[in-house]
C-alpha cells in the first residue's frame, strides 16, 4: 500500500470514532430531548423527517421518550464501558505481564497458570458468569468486563517481554544500575505499547459487543440507564409494530464497531507491516 | 509431551472449578430464601440448608462440590429438583447441532471468499471480500438475529422464527439431533421443516464466525502461496489448478482446520445469545433461564459445564494439531 491508502483505515475508524466520542460527550447538547422524558400521547411515533408534524427523527419508543435522544445518551454508556475496561484490563494486563515475563520462575509460572484459567472460559460466558453472580450495575459490568479481558493484554505482553529483556538497551540499563522498577516502567512497557494499542483498539471493540449483549440479555446496566443494548432488548417486544427501535440502536452499535475494528486493522498494518503482506 | 500437557491441565481445571464456585459465593441473597420464599419456617430453612450443605464450611463445600463435578455430578436445579447433568443432557443436542450448523453455514460461505480473495490478492474481489468479513465481525449477532426474525420471518413470512419443528411435526428421538433423526426416519418432509427452523440460528451464530474463518483461510492461503515449494511447483511447469488444489490449499488447511476446532468451543458459548433470540431449547437459553429465575445451582452447573467443553475441545485441538504438524511443541 502506498501512501494515503496505508492509512486509509485508521483515517475512515478513527473520524467514525471521533465523531462519537463528540456525540457521546456532547449528548446534553446534541441531544433533542431528555432521553428519560416520557409522552405517552407520544408513544411509538414512526420516524419522520418532517419536523414540523412529528418532531422525533428517529420516532419514539413505548414511553414516548424520543428514540434519537435515547441513541444519543446511549453512546456514552458504550464509549465509557469500553473505555474504562480497556483502560483498567490493559493496567492490569501489561502489570501482570510485564512481571511474569521479566521475573520468570514461580512469578511467570503461578500469572501464566491463572491467565490458563481465565482463558478457560470464553470471554462472553466469563462474562455472563460473573454478572450473574454479582447482579446488575455499571460497576459490576465494568468489573465484569475486566476480569474476563485482562488474559489477552498479558500474554501479549509477557511474550514480548521475554524477548525484551534480553536486549542490549535493557542489559546496558541494568549494567548501569538501574532498579527492576525502574526498567520495567521507563524501558519494557513503553516498548510494548504498539501492540497493546492494537489489542487495545479491537478489545474496545468486542466490550462494546458484550457489552450490548449482557445489556440486551438483563445482565448489564440498571434499565433506568439507557444503552444500546437494553434499547434493543425493550423494542424486541414491539419488533413488527415498531421496527424502529430495534433498527436504530443496532446500527449505532454496528457503526461504533465498525470504526473502531476499522481503526484496529488500520493500526495493525502500520504497526506490523509483516502482518499486513500476508494479510 | 501429550502426557505433560495432559498434567497441565490439572490445576487449570482445578482453578476453573474454584473461580466457577467461588463466583457463586458472591451471588446476592440466600439461596435457600430465594427457593423456599421469604415467608418460609425456620425448621424449613434449616433441612434445606443441611439438606444441601450450605452449612458447611466453604472449604468443605468446594471439596463436595468438586467431588461431585470429578463424577460428572454438577449438583441440582434449585427450580427443578432436577440434577443439572439430566438438564443439560436434555437440551445439549439441540445446541450441538445448532453450533455445528453455524459452522456449515459459516465453512460454506467463507472458505471460497477467504481462499479466492488470497488467490486474486489485491484485486476488486479481494477487496470486496475483506470488506464482507469486516462488516460480518463488527454486526452484534444478537441485532442480525432480530433483523432477520423481522424481514425474513415477519415481513416476508420465508422462515419460521423460533423452535426446532413446526408444532404436530415430530420425529422419533434416536440421537435428539432433529436432521439427523428426520434422516434417519427417512422423513423428509420433517427433514425440511428442521432445515426451515435452523436456518435463521445457523445463519445469526455463523456469521461472525464465518467472517473470522474469510481472514484466517485468506492469511494461511497466501502465507504458503509465497512459499518456495510453490513457486518450485509453478517452474515444473503443473498448471495453476493443481498448485492451487494440490499443494496451496492441503497446507493451508492445517492452520484453518486448527481455527475451526477452537472456534466450535467458542461457537458453543456464543449460543447463548442466539438461543436466546430464537428460543431455541438448548444449554444457552437454560443458562439464561436459571440466572433470571435465580437458579444459581444450575447456573452454576451450566457454566461449568461451558467451561469443561471449551477448555477439552481447545485441548483436543491442540493434540491434533501437534499430531497432522510434529513440528509443532506444546
Amino acid at each position: 500500500m502506498i501512501g494515503w491508502r496505508r492509512y486509509a483505515k485508521v483515517i475512515s475508524g478513527g473520524i467514525i470514532v471521533a465523531l462519537l466520542c463528540i456525540c457521546g460527550l456532547g449528548a446534553p447538547l446534541l441531544a433533542p430531548y431528555d432521553p428519560q422524558e416520557q409522552s405517552l400521547e407520544q408513544r411509538l411515533r414512526p420516524p419522520s423527517l418532517d419536523l414540523t408534524t412529528n418532531p422525533h427523527i428517529m420516532g419514539t419508543d413505548n414511553l414516548g421518550r424520543d428514540l434519537m435522544s435515547r441513541v444519543i445518551y446511549g453512546s456514552r454508556i458504550s464509549l465509557m464501558v469500553g473505555a474504562a475496561t480497556v483502560f483498567l484490563a490493559g493496567i492490569l494486563g501489561c502489570f501482570l505481564g510485564a512481571v511474569a515475563g521479566y521475573f520468570g520462575e514461580l512469578i511467570d509460572e503461578t500469572i501464566n497458570k491463572t491467565t490458563e484459567i481465565f482463558l478457560a472460559f470464553p470471554f462472553l460466558l466469563l462474562a455472563i458468569a460473573i454478572m450473574a453472580f454479582l447482579g446488575q450495575g455499571l460497576l459490576n459490568l465494568i468489573i465484569a468486563l475486566v476480569l474476563s479481558r485482562w488474559v489477552q493484554y498479558c500474554r501479549v505482553v509477557r511474550g514480548e517481554v521475554l524477548s525484551l529483556k534480553e536486549r542490549e538497551f535493557v542489559q546496558a540499563a541494568r549494567a548501569l544500575g538501574a532498579s527492576n522498577r525502574y526498567i520495567i516502567l521507563r524501558h519494557v512497557i513503553p516498548n510494548t505499547l504498539p501492540s497493546v494499542m492494537v489489542i487495545a483498539t479491537f478489545a474496545m471493540a468486542v466490550v462494546i459487543i458484550t457489552e450490548a449483549s449482557l445489556s440486551f440479555l438483563g445482565l448489564g446496566v440498571p434499565p433506568s440507564i439507557p444503552t444500546w443494548g437494553s434499547m434493543l432488548s425493550e423494542g424486541r417486544s414491539y419488533m413488527y409494530r415498531a421496527p424502529w427501535l430495534t433498527i436504530f440502536p443496532g446500527i449505532a452499535i454496528f457503526i461504533t464497531v465498525l470504526g473502531i475494528n476499522l481503526l484496529g486493522d488500520g493500526l495493525r498494518d502500520i504497526f506490523d507491516p509483516k502482518l499486513t503482506r500476508s494479510r | 509431551m501429550i502426557r505433560r500437557r495432559l498434567i497441565g491441565a490439572i490445576p487449570v481445571l482445578i482453578g476453573m472449578s474454584f473461580l466457577v464456585f467461588f463466583l457463586m459465593q458472591l451471588a446476592p441473597g440466600d439461596p435457600v430464601t430465594l427457593l423456599l420464599g421469604e415467608d418460609a419456617e425456620p425448621h424449613e430453612i434449616e433441612e434445606v440448608t443441611r439438606e444441601w450443605g450450605l452449612d458447611q464450611p466453604i472449604i468443605i463445600q468446594y471439596w463436595q462440590f468438586i467431588s461431585q463435578a470429578v463424577q460428572g455430578n454438577f449438583g441440582e436445579s434449585m427450580r427443578y429438583g432436577e440434577p443439572v447433568t439430566q438438564l443439560v443432557a436434555e437440551r445439549l443436542p439441540a445446541t450441538v447441532e445448532l453450533a455445528l450448523a453455524s459452522m456449515l453455514v459459516a465453512i460454506l460461505i467463507a472458505l471460497p471468499i477467504g481462499v479466492y480473495s488470497a488467490i486474486k490478492h489485491n484485486s476488486l474481489w479481494d477487496h470486496s471480500g475483506m470488506t464482507v468479513a469486516l462488516v460480518g465481525i463488527s454486526v452484534p449477532n444478537f441485532w442480525l438475529g432480530i433483523m432477520l426474525i423481522f424481514f425474513l420471518g415477519g415481513q416476508l413470512n420465508w422462515l419460521p422464527v423460533a423452535g426446532r419443528l413446526t408444532y404436530g411435526v415430530n420425529v422419533v428421538p434416536v440421537t435428539n439431533l432433529v436432521l439427523v433423526d428426520a434422516l434417519i426416519a427417512g422423513d423428509l418432509a420433517a427433514f425440511w421443516d428442521a432445515v426451515k427452523h435452523i436456518l435463521l440460528p445457523a445463519i445469526t451464530l455463523g456469521t461472525s464466525f464465518a467472517a473470522i474463518i474469510t481472514r484466517i483461510s485468506r492469511s494461511s492461503v497466501l502465507e504458503v502461496i509465497r512459499q518456495d515449494y510453490i513457486t518450485t511447483a509453478r517452474a515444473k511447469g503443473l498448471s495453476e489448478r493443481t498448485v492451487i488444489w494440490k499443494h496451496t490449499l492441503r497446507n493451508a488447511l492445517i492452520t484453518i482446520i486448527t481455527i475451526l476446532g477452537l472456534q466450535l468451543g467458542a461457537l458453543l458459548s456464543g449460543s447463548v445469545i442466539t438461543e436466546t433470540v430464537f428460543s431455541w431449547p438448548g444449554i444457552g437459553s437454560l443458562l439464561i433461564q436459571s440466572i433470571t429465575t435465580r437458579d444459581y445451582k444450575l447456573a452454576q452447573g451450566v457454566i461449568f459445564f461451558f467451561a469443561l467443553v471449551y477448555f477439552f475441545v481447545n485441548l483436543m485441538v491442540d493434540l491434533l494439531y501437534t499430531w497432522v504438524d510434529p513440528r509443532i511443541r506444546l
